[in-house]
């Protein structure tokens, strides 16, 4: 399922033959996905709602236990690790934004240094240096979420994911919520951060367009399966299974209609 | 009037600082444990719906009642102790009544905890777990400052609830500014009434006030409308505590029951040890059986009974016999089995008697119980709260088989009235009450001696037997009031026109005492 040259580099995370049922094995939420992801990759798991990516994504941080399967990060197995200090070194951003309403900027990009016990000073100055990393100007240190806009809002969210520098980053449809302009040029900002802080992203999106432009890989799911996983390029020029082809071929044809629209062929 | 007002406001500091410091302290209880069980409540719905029933339960006993609960409780539970590991506790005043008081404050405590916890969004407590934070940790940092206004409505609710259910705490001998409203309701006074409202209602607007701006504080992240408010309250608590009277030296408890004598008898025993030179405070307006207990149990120190209840009621004596032998008799009981000294008998009797319009038992010819007898099934009779389920008047019915159309309960001040308009036939009414002979009433004679004789006697606590400056103080009072005497007091304080606060008709009696 892996492409050639990720071969070269170590693995960050990996699925073994994952099983998520909540209903005792009546039915599977997720069913038998492995997956190897390599240090530095991003990742893109796309799929309707109801298809097991949301699922899949927690069980890698612990939010959900897997029914059975074997998950380990950077060579450790996820179980045995205290599932607390597990979360805290795993970015995370959540669907809907999901910023402490109570808390100001400053407070939510400090909660997971602070449960880590960084110094004070420490915290202070990393707060200042990840405002500077997701474009925000200074002064939203002090505001309160609610006084924010869509996109500032994000940003603090993409802020608290990388506060305690951590090597992984968990995305649950982060971009979902966003108008167009902004959802575009978050997205270019974070797949900057991405490379230059070599992070390991994976990302849930239902937007195939998004997971094409984002991703080193891509992974689509129906069902709780991984039906199929591949490059971009893979997946725009020889998709495997038809469902994948039918999703590759919507921004395609947008795509070539712009580009029609643009030149003003009939 | 403006005897009264003078005489409300100087014991307003010590009722306040009683009131405020009760109601803080049920709070800070209530506040604890309330929140302790939300947190039980939030973790496990099985239990949330227990909590939430019980204590909903509890909010639906009256408030008196409750309060009245505790303290036959704790008076066993404290037997109990002493038995088990000879500690002894006051069941009276403080404790049963802030513990009423805690338990009838969890309930919007509780109901708003567990409320403001279950809204938090879930999206938030997801967030909360994602980034890493423990269950202890969600709770402290996140669920509960969201829950936090919401919390801060129940405490405001609460602390409302207590303000105005402390005034309840009377009668089972706490003092509070619900000692106004009792002594108002029995004396007639209705300066007092007012005045005890007044003070509670403001007491209330005032924490609950400074607890609205902690709530906005919250809601406003305002550090500074929190300071306010905690420093209002502060302000509040120090000010009532301060206020309140000084403590220490030698300090007797006067104990006085629930009607108009009771509280000149009460003045007049503290103004004999004032003039002594000893201090004291009142526990007036307790049951007759609290006030007893308490006097056994040593928390109370002195208090004028009568021969009478003792004998039927404690004694469980069925039959009557002659002043003397009763007097005798219960001296020696009381010493016997309590400890208890009876100093002696002040001189006047106030016997329970039946009483009837002059008119209408003129014209029904009735001059005596027997006479009425074959007349009860057409007529209606009251009672103070006590009689009808006092054996003197199992006595009185089944001596002259007395089978009255309707009986009702009624504040004793009120009966002679309500009998002279004629809403109640007959009433069982206490013979040295001025009220007798202001409405021109009869009291009937008991030809089969059914009710025992009930000389006033003054009663001393254990623990003042040996004590000789406080009997030395007291005993000026023995054998030198008369009933014609004492129902002139107590006509003074019960009548409209040139009406007497009870201290005042208290003074009125000494400076006759003495002139003898």
């Amino acid at each position: 399922m892996r492409t050639g040259d990720m071969d070269a580099n170590p693995i960050a995370i990996s699925l073994k033959d994952v099983n998520k049922s909540f209903d005792r094995g009546r039915s599977f939420a997720v069913r038998g996905v492995s997956l190897d992801i390599a240090v530095g990759e991003f990742v893109a798991v796309v799929g309707t709602s109801g298809s097991g990516k949301t699922t899949l994504l927690k069980t890698i941080n612990r939010l959900i236990e897997p029914t059975t399967g074997t998950i380990t990060i950077e060579n450790q197995d996820v179980q045995a690790l205290d599932p607390f200090q597990l979360r805290r070194r795993i970015g995370y951003v959540f669907q809907g934004i999901g910023l402490f309403p109570h808390l100001t900027v400053a407070e939510n990009i400090a909660v997971t240094p602070r449960l880590i016990g960084w110094a004070k000073s420490e915290i202070d100055a990393r707060i200042d240096e990840l405002l500077e990393l997701v474009q925000l100007p200074r002064e939203t240190r002090g505001r309160m979420p609610s006084t924010l806009s869509g996109g500032q809002r994000q940003r603090v969210g993409v802020a608290r994911a990388l506060a305690a520098r951590p090597h992984i980053v968990l995305m649950d449809e982060p971009f979902g919520a966003l108008d167009p302009i902004t959802r575009d040029s978050l997205a270019r900002e974070y797949r900057a951060v991405h490379r230059e802080l070599g992070l390991t992203t994976v990302m849930i999106t239902h937007d195939m367009l998004e997971a094409v432009l984002l991703a080193d890989r891509i992974a689509v799911m129906t069902k709780g399966e991984i039906v199929e996983i591949g490059t971009p390029h893979d997946l725009l020029n020889d998709p495997k299974n038809d469902y994948v082809r039918e999703l590759i071929d919507v921004p395609r044809r947008q795509a070539s209609e712009v580009e029609r629209l643009a030149e003003g062929r009939p | 009037m403006d005897a009264q007002i003078a005489s409300a406001w100087a014991v307003l500091p010590d009722y306040l600082g009683q009131h405020v410091l009760l109601s803080v302290t049920a709070l800070a209880i209530g506040l604890f444990v309330g929140l302790s069980l939300a947190i039980i409540g939030v973790w496990s719905p099985r239990l949330r719906w227990f909590l939430l029933t019980a204590t909903g339960l509890i909010q639906t006993i009256p408030g008196l009642a409750l309060l009245a609960l505790f303290y036959p409780l704790l008076l066993a539970l404290s037997a109990l102790t002493e038995h088990l590991f000879g500690v002894t506790f006051s069941a009276l005043g403080f404790l049963p009544s802030l513990l009423a008081l805690a338990l009838y404050s969890i309930l919007p405590i509780l109901r708003n905890t567990v409320t403001g916890i279950l809204g938090v969004d879930d999206a938030v407590r997801e967030a909360a777990r994602g980034v890493g934070m423990t269950p202890a940790q969600r709770l402290f940092k996140v669920e509960l400052p969201l829950a936090m206004p919401v919390i801060m409505a129940g405490i405001r609710t609460a602390a409302v609830w207590v303000i105005g259910t402390a005034t309840l705490s009377t009668p089972i001998g706490q003092t509070s500014l619900g000692n106004y409203i009792f002594t108002g309701l029995q004396t007639q006074n209705w300066v007092f009434v007012v005045f005890g409202c007044v003070a509670a209602v403001v007491l209330a607007l005032v924490v609950d006030q400074c607890l609205a701006l902690i709530e906005r504080g919250f809601a406003r992240r305002s550090t500074v409308l929190k300071l306010l408010g905690a420093i209002g309250l502060g302000a509040v608590l120090v000010a009532s505590l301060l206020a309140g009277p000084a403590r220490g030296g030698s300090h007797y408890v006067i104990g006085g029951k629930a009607f108009v004598e009771q509280y000149i008898l009460a003045a007049l025993i503290d103004q004999r040890l004032d003039d002594a030179g000893m201090t004291a405070t009142h526990r007036v307006g307790l049951g007759s059986t609290v006030i007893f207990d308490a006097l056994a149990a040593n928390e109370i120190d002195a208090y004028v009974d009568y021969s009478g209840t003792i004998w039927a009621n404690f004694m469980h004596r069925r039959e009557t016999a002659s002043h003397k032998t009763v007097l005798k008799e219960v001296g020696a009981w009381l010493k016997r089995t309590r400890g208890i000294t009876m100093l002696g008998p002040l001189g006047f009797d106030n016997a329970y008697a039946l009483v009837m319009r002059r008119d209408q038992a003129e014209r029904l010819n009735i001059r005596s119980i027997a006479d009425l007898a074959p007349y009860a099934g057409r007529l209606s009779i009251a009672g103070d709260y006590e009689f009808f389920a006092r054996p003197e008047w199992k006595a009185l019915k089944n001596a002259y088989g007395l089978n009255f159309r309707e009986t009702r309960e009624m504040q004793s001040t009120f009966m002679y009235r309500a009998v002279a308009d004629g809403a109640i036939d007959v009433i069982s009414g206490y013979t040295s009450d001025g009220q007798i002979a202001q409405y021109d009433l009869v009291v009937l004679d008991d030809p089969k001696q059914s009710l025992p004789p009930y000389d006033a006697i003054l009663l001393l606590s254990p623990r003042r037997a040996e004590d000789t400056k406080f009997r030395r103080a007291l005993e000026p009072l023995i054998g030198r009031i008369s009933t014609e005497r004492m129902r002139q007091a107590n006509l003074s304080v019960s009548r409209v026109a040139d009406q007497r606060t009870p201290e005042q008709a208290a003074e009125e009696l000494w400076r006759d005492i003495a002139a003898k």
